[in-house]
């Protein structure tokens, strides 16, 4: 047996270095001072030092999303337990694979309101896919290979392994990975074939088609991507997806319509709500995709391919539902389409692309960069033409109106290139990912597309970049305003705008300094291209502080609670555009 | 028509029960859900059903497998058929629940539950006390001369009646234990 005896504070390193674990982002503090020690003695695994737990997380998130491995975090107990929550949650809403280590106080103190104790299991259960609390040294690293194990089959998600002070200094019986218990949580990834081949049927005879793909797919691994793109060349049908699937399929594809939903493109949205067969594939039919689900693509019949059997009939009620790993039933797809005949309904599918060209003159993205000021959408499509033909670009997003625009005018042709929080809508997301994303790929362009009030939620992180000499990219739109909350203050409150501006905002370039980064002030459209070029030749981080427009709305839009068909675009007059009954959604 | 072979709204390959979605009406279901007996489970069940704003009519656990470390949770919920759908899918993701079985569409099943009374009394009203639990065939399982404690094990509906018939007699006190229940004939679940 590969059973050794060590302490339980060496057993978390020995077991994070045969997890294969390159990297651990953390925070020290007494509950975790052992397993410090530890990572002081050996030079295998690189510890991140950020400057606050959330930070510690959304760094692991960047990482795992941008990797496909999963992300680790290590934090103490108490407070450093409960400043992990937000990350928690966010990586739940959104399936990414992280493993949190938290310290505890000794196990014959719990429950005593020791000092730093939290209940960080029961604060945390909610917001993991599983926990546990390990009391017993020896069953400590059998419990972090079932922690790994856990947060990356099925459908991926955060785990916390909260390990007592007690736990970290006894000694116990080591466990290899190889020889580690099974868990009996073995989803099953292959689909059933019987509902395969009648989804395949469905795509020989169906005149509309239009694959909705989604963060699923990101999850399988790039395999399914290829496979995507694969069958949607294939066949011919036009594929949409949702904001956490982008790269999936290349935006330079031929069959690309854009992003669906809520801010999605008027011809993907339309699709959807015309198509007669609806191959949704790693999407949850999330509200910002469904609007009003009465009139949700009401001529359609919809298949769904999804691992987890709760996303199946939860919002939106299919006909084909396969319960599978987006990779092997693609596989299984893909050779029964084949071995019947590659058929597809050409005649009536040629006639569905006509329509959706009609629906693309309308050109839904148009702007105009007038006058002096920039538009913030102008700063995205003038950051897309620098970098788009960079070899290994990646970008994160925070939350609000930029990060709608980063999905609209950035084109994402790879998987695993865009980390945004989609799920739980995250401000103070991208900064810290950007650090996550940055330490996986050293030598890759990595940009934070940010609004200026959700970067200033996590930017202590520049002491991180600084440290770490990690050469992230902070593009801020910088609109002294929370700019999505103000739209909808604007389209649904009469233009009544509580709280929402950014005042007293810090000299973005003399922040930048005072961290020892670069700063880069750029307000007028004729300086912009220099001001991106200046910043993506600087070897080391940069605060990129753009100031845009103050009151720009995003657009397209479906207002909350209203049918695809009922978009909002540009130029109308969209006052009072939102009814009552859409008030009340988010 | 739609020129697929599948009619909108076709169940027939469906791997759940897809009866109409838009039914309203609430069904009372039994849920037998095999776990880990391990700490913290049971919060994530009931979490779940907080969480989530699920019923909870009655709900027992036990450890039913010693060395296994296996226990039973039964759930008596009730909801529209595409909540109870969801119900049963959301407790299948819980990482230590092994099988979760829906008793009530699965085929016949026995459901029972054991219930306590206590009944205080003199006279007239004791005796038909004793009486009726005669009837009901119910254990007296301590008794002064001034009270009984009955305990009584059937259906949650013959329990219920039961209390009915206690409640003018002097019914002081009720524990119930929440429904256990097993799918009839051969095989396990
Ligand atoms: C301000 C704001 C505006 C937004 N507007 C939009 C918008 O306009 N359009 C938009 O699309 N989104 C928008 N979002 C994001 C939205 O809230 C959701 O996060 C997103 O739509 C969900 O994406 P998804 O359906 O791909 O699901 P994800 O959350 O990525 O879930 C993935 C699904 O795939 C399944 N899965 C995981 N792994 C596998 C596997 N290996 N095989 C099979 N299935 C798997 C999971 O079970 C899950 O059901 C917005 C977010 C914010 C913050
Ligand atoms: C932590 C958190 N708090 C509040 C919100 C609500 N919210 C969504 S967008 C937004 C404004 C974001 O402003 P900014 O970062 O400047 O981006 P902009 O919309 O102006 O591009 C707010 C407050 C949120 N998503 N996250």
């Amino acid at each position: 047996m590969s059973k050794t005896q060590m302490t339980g504070a060496k057993m978390v390193v020995q077991a994070l270095k045969d997890q294969g674990v390159e990297v651990i982002f953390g925070y020290p503090g007494g509950a975790v001072l052992p397993i410090y020690d530890e990572i002081f003695q050996q030079n295998q695994i690189r510890h991140v030092l950020v400057r606050h737990e959330q930070g510690a997380v959304h760094a692991a998130e960047g990482y795992a999303r941008s990797t496909g491995k999963p992300g680790v975090a290590l934090v103490t107990s108490g407070p450093g337990a409960t400043n992990a929550v937000t990350g928690l949650t966010d990586a739940l809403m959104d399936s990414i694979p992280i493993v949190v280590l938290t310290g505890q106080v000794p196990t014959f103190m719990i429950g005593n309101d020791a000092f730093q104790e939290a209940d960080t299991v029961g604060i945390t259960r909610p917001c993991t896919k599983h926990n546990w609390l390990v009391k017993e040294t020896d069953e400590l690293s059998n419990t972090i290979h079932q922690a790994f194990h856990v947060a990356t089959k099925g459908r991926p998600g955060p785990v916390l392994v909260d390990i007592p002070k007690d736990v970290q200094f006894a000694s116990g019986k080591y466990t290899a990975p190889k020889a580690a218990r099974v868990s009996h949580y073995q989803p099953p990834v292959k689909g059933d074939i019987e509902t395969i081949t009648a989804l395949v049927e469905a795509m020989e005879t169906a005149k509309r088609p239009l694959f909705y793909t989604g963060g699923g797919v990101i999850n399988s691994g790039p395999a399914a991507s290829t496979l995507l793109r694969e069958l949607v060349e294939a066949t011919g049908f036009p594929i949409t997806s949702t904001l956490m699937g982008l790269g999936a399929y290349p935006a330079n594809g031929e069959k690309w319509l854009g992003m669906l939903g809520m801010h999605g493109l008027y011809e993907a949205n339309l699709a959807m709500h015309d198509c007669d067969l609806m191959i949704n594939i790693g999407a949850r039919f999330d509200d910002r995709i469904t609007g009003r689900v009465q009139d949700f693509s009401p001529g359609s019949v919809k298949a769904h391919v999804d691992i987890d059997p709760s996303s199946i009939n939860k919002v939106i009620r299919v006909e084909l539902p396969i319960i599978g790993d987006v990779g092997h039933v693609l596989e299984d797809m893909l050779r029964i389409w084949k071995s019947r005949g590659r058929k597809t309904n050409g005649e009536a599918v040629k006639k569905w692309w006509a329509q959706i060209e009609k629906w693309r003159k309308v050109d839904c993205l148009a702007f105009k960069q007038e006058g002096n000021v920039i538009k913030p959408q102008y700063a995205l499509s003038r950051l897309e033409a620098l970098t788009k033909d960079h070899p290994s670009r990646y970008i994160c997003t925070e939350v609000g109106q930029h990060q709608m625009w980063a999905a609209q005018y950035l084109g994402f042709n790879e998987p695993n290139r865009w980390m945004t929080s989609g799920g739980l809508g995250t401000m103070g997301y991208g900064f810290p990912a950007s650090v996550g994303v940055q330490m996986a790929h050293p030598d890759a362009l990595v940009i934070n597309v940010a609004g200026e009030a959700s970067w200033l939620m996590n930017m202590q992180e520049m002491g991180t970049a600084v440290q770490y000499r990690l050469p992230v990219k902070q593009f801020i739109l910088n609109n002294e305003r929370l700019g999505m909350v103000r739209q909808w203050q604007e389209l649904l409150h009469g233009e009544r705008y509580s709280e929402s501006w950014s005042s007293a905002l810090p000299d973005f370039v003399k922040l930048a300094e005072a961290f020892g980064a670069k700063g880069i002030l750029c307000s007028d459209p004729a300086d912009l291209d220099d001001a991106i070029m200046e910043m993506l030749n600087h070897d080391g981080p940069v605060i990129f502080d753009c100031l845009v427009t103050k009151h720009e709305n995003c657009y397209p839009m479906i207002p909350s609670g209203e049918p695809h068909n009922k978009m909002l675009l540009g130029e109308v007059s969209t006052k009072d555009a939102i009814g009552a009954k859409g008030a009340v959604m988010v | 028509m739609s020129p697929l072979k599948i009619k909108k709204g076709a169940s027939s390959h469906s791997a759940y029960d897809l009866r109409d979605p838009h039914a309203e009406a609430i069904e009372r279901h039994t849920l037998a859900v095999v776990v880990d007996n391990e700490a913290g489970v049971l919060a994530r069940v009931i979490g779940l059903f907080s969480g989530r704003g699920y019923n909870i009519e009655s709900l027992t656990v036990a450890e039913t497998d010693h060395t296994g470390h296996v226990s039973r949770i039964t759930i008596v919920t009730s909801g529209t058929p595409s909540v109870i759908e969801q119900i049963k899918a959301q407790l299948g993701r819980i990482v230590p629940v092994h099988e979760v079985h829906d008793l009530t569409v699965e085929g016949p099943s026995v459901e029972r539950e054991l219930g306590l009374f206590k009944v205080a009394g003199t006279g007239d009203k004791r005796v038909e006390a004793l009486r009726l639990a005669d009837i009901f065939r119910v254990n007296v399982v301590d008794s002064t001369l001034e009270s009984f404690v009955f305990e009584i094990t059937g259906t949650p509906e013959k329990i219920d009646a039961f209390a009915e018939l206690m409640r003018p007699l002097g019914l002081q006190e009720v524990a119930r234990t929440g429904v256990a229940a097993l799918s009839r004939g051969d095989g396990a679940h």
